[in-house]
């Protein structure tokens, strides 16, 4: 039972790290609550599916294949739709909204609403502890724990996360020190989305593909921010274990418990936020940074 | 001069002085006496129920924005409101046989109650923090009704509510004034002292308690009057429809409500009842009837219209069309038509 907690929360802590990270990114760098944010991740999972499965590419190409197309429909809609309104806060909401129901009308349309499926990875098991542990977690888990270290090393080693970070603290005076902040936007949106599409790489093997399934890990990373407080990565990577493991002991321990799991997320994120208004790691006064 | 010519003449006169001085209160006018008499050409019960729901999302959408549009505190998790009132008004229905006119104002009464557990926690938090912290009650209270099936009645909700009255007509004839008169509520408060300080509150919370104003205590009284108003939809809600389901707290309907108040136009109050009276027949009705779009392409074209139009009119649709044809005075602060050339009041010139 508790190796079961520890894989199972292991598994979803990572995906909803690496969904939290990317959320964080674009919100910290453009001020954008991307609520297409796990839709992309979706997208990506049911690309992967008509690669691989309907048109019967190798695994490994479709996944690189749909993580780009993921990318550039990212980018794209960036540029033309949420660029163009987002001084309106409320109006970036719904763009994000229809963004995210036009990706799940349209996998809808074209897949059915049936639950789809595709192979693992890397196929086998091990015990572990008594406790049968697929290949397919120990790379999810691995894969994230190489990207986030990979995303940190990029954002305090390199140049251009440098410039990145100084744009999330002060667009204007980021701009002054020859910054294309514009260009700075893209640049996150397409890693946000990127680490979407990887996610969604990594969840689609473990889990069944249905056009509503943005709708919970939404939810999730939604909470995951608050609590570990916006715009903070290690928040993000803290809030994101705390988040997942309540979710798996609810599933394991309590009686009806995948029906509560989100309720007890849910209210842990309500509490620790009422204990602390700006979440774990979060900065006071956040909306005072321009 | 006997008392009913007076007061005819004194409506005739506030009508003309009033209401078709600008073209918006005309069409305001035009579509109330409009849905009115609608029965009168077609008693089709699938129209009628369109209008009604339209309706009723119609006072949902306003409340949401009474909240959110005036005072600025994001709500992603309006359903709870419209969810817990047609939860309350059917368990009182099915489990104490109470009749639908105690039912939905006990569930409004409920509706005000959860405004104050939402509200005096949130109270702390502020802007993108206050609307996560809101999404997540309707979601806890969704997980609930999940786990005790029993009592809620679990995936299927609960079922065999008594209707508002056995004919639809007559129905209609309950939704589509109440819809009327709470906006007119609704407009009427935000339009006092109480609007103002909303507005305060949402453009500068500092400056506003700075000004001796219990910023404090009126968002409290935003979140009560909102689950109010909210509440009361969805007891209609649940009558009309006769169930409560899980529907009613789904993030879903959440997003929904903000789509028809944005799409519309915030803090108006009118801008998101049009946005709901304009985009609910258009998918439910128009598009399925005359378009003959399949049913399951219709969320698709929604989302496509409602991405369009914000695009080129980022604050909503009544509130661009407000500032294409009408223009404030600039000495007593009145509307007036856009092509005066001199304020219809105080005869300031109008730049």
């Amino acid at each position: 039972m508790a190796a079961n907690i520890i894989v199972h929360g292991l598994v979803s802590s990572g995906i909803y790290a690496l969904l939290a990270v990317g959320f964080s990114l674009i919100f910290g760098v453009a001020r954008i609550i991307n609520l297409s944010h796990t839709a992309f991740y979706m997208l990506a999972a049911y690309l992967i599916y008509s690669l691989a499965s309907a048109a019967g590419l190798n695994l490994y190409l479709s996944i690189i294949i749909a993580i780009v197309i993921v990318i550039v429909v990212g980018t794209i809609s960036y540029k033309l739709l949420i660029a163009r309104v987002r001084h309106h806060e409320a109006t970036t909401l719904i763009v994000t909204i229809a963004i995210a129901v036009i990706i799940q009308e349209a996998l809808l349309k074209g897949f059915g609403g049936g639950p789809r499926s595709i192979p693992k990875l890397i196929s086998g098991s091990i015990d572990i502890f008594g406790v049968t542990v697929l290949y397919q977690q120990f790379l999810t888990f691995g894969v994230v724990i190489l990207l986030l270290l990979a995303t940190w090393l990029f954002l305090m080693r390199t140049k251009s996360g440098v410039a990145l970070r100084a744009t999330a603290q002060d667009r204007d005076v980021a701009n002054l020190m020859g910054i294309n902040v514009p260009r700075m936007e893209m640049l996150t949106m397409a890693m946000s989305v990127g680490l979407a599409a990887i996610a969604g790489a990594l969840v689609a093997p473990l889990s069944v593909l249905t056009p509503g399934m943005w709708a919970h890990p939404l939810v999730m990373i939604l909470a995951v921010v608050v609590l570990g407080g916006l715009g903070s990565l290690q928040g993000s990577l803290i809030g994101a274990l705390i988040l997942g493991f309540a979710e798996n002991l609810v599933i394991f321990l309590a009686p009806s418990g995948s029906f509560l799991k989100t309720s007890v997320a849910l209210t842990i994120m309500l509490i620790v936020i009422l204990i602390r208004p700006e979440g774990l790691f979060g900065i006071r006064f956040e909306e005072e940074r321009g | 001069m006997s008392i009913p010519v007076a007061y005819i003449t004194r409506a005739l006169k506030l009508l003309r002085g009033e209401v078709f001085v600008l073209p918006s209160r005309t069409i305001v006018l035009l579509v109330g006496i409009l849905l009115l008499i609608f029965p009168v050409f077609s008693q089709e019960p699938f129209i009628l129920r369109v209008l009604i729901l339209a309706a009723i999302f119609a006072i949902f959408a306003a409340s949401w924005d009474l909240l959110s549009g005036f005072t600025g505190q994001i709500n992603f998790g309006h359903a709870l409101f419209f969810g817990v009132a047609a939860y309350t008004a059917a368990l009182l229905n099915l489990n104490l046989g109470l009749a639908p006119w105690a039912t939905i104002p006990i569930g409004a009464i409920t509706a005000v109650v959860a405004g104050l557990i939402v509200g005096i926690p949130c109270l702390r938090l502020r802007g993108t923090y206050l609307a996560f912290a809101t999404l997540a009650f309707p979601l806890i209270l969704l997980g609930v009704v999940f786990a005790i099936p029993r009592i809620s009645g679990g995936e299927l909700g609960l079922q065999g509510i008594d209707p508002l009255s056995k004919s639809r007509v007559i129905s209609y004839y309950i939704i589509i004034p109440s819809m009327i008169v709470l906006g007119f509520i609704m407009w009427k408060i935000t339009d006092s002292n109480i609007g103002l300080i909303f507005h305060a509150i949402r453009e500068d919370e500092v400056t506003a308690r700075a000004s001796g104003i219990n910023t404090t205590r009126y968002k409290l009284l935003a979140f009560c009057l909102s689950g109010l108003f909210a509440g009361i939809a969805g007891g209609l809600y649940a009558h009309f429809v006769k169930a409560a389901g899980p529907s009613t707290l789904e993030l879903l309907l959440s997003f929904q409500v903000i789509i028809w108040a944005v799409f519309g136009g915030i803090a108006t109050i009118y801008g998101p009842i049009a946005g709901v009276l304009i985009l609910y027949p258009l998918t439910e009705y128009v598009l399925t009837r005359y378009i003959a779009v399949a049913s399951e392409a219709k969320t698709l074209i929604f989302a496509f219209i409602v991405l369009l139009v914000l695009l080129f009119m980022p604050q909503g649709l009544t509130t661009w069309l407000r500032d294409k044809t009408e223009k404030i005075c600039p000495r007593c602060k009145l509307q007036n038509v856009a092509w005066r050339k001199k304020c219809r009041v105080c005869t300031a010139e109008l730049d």
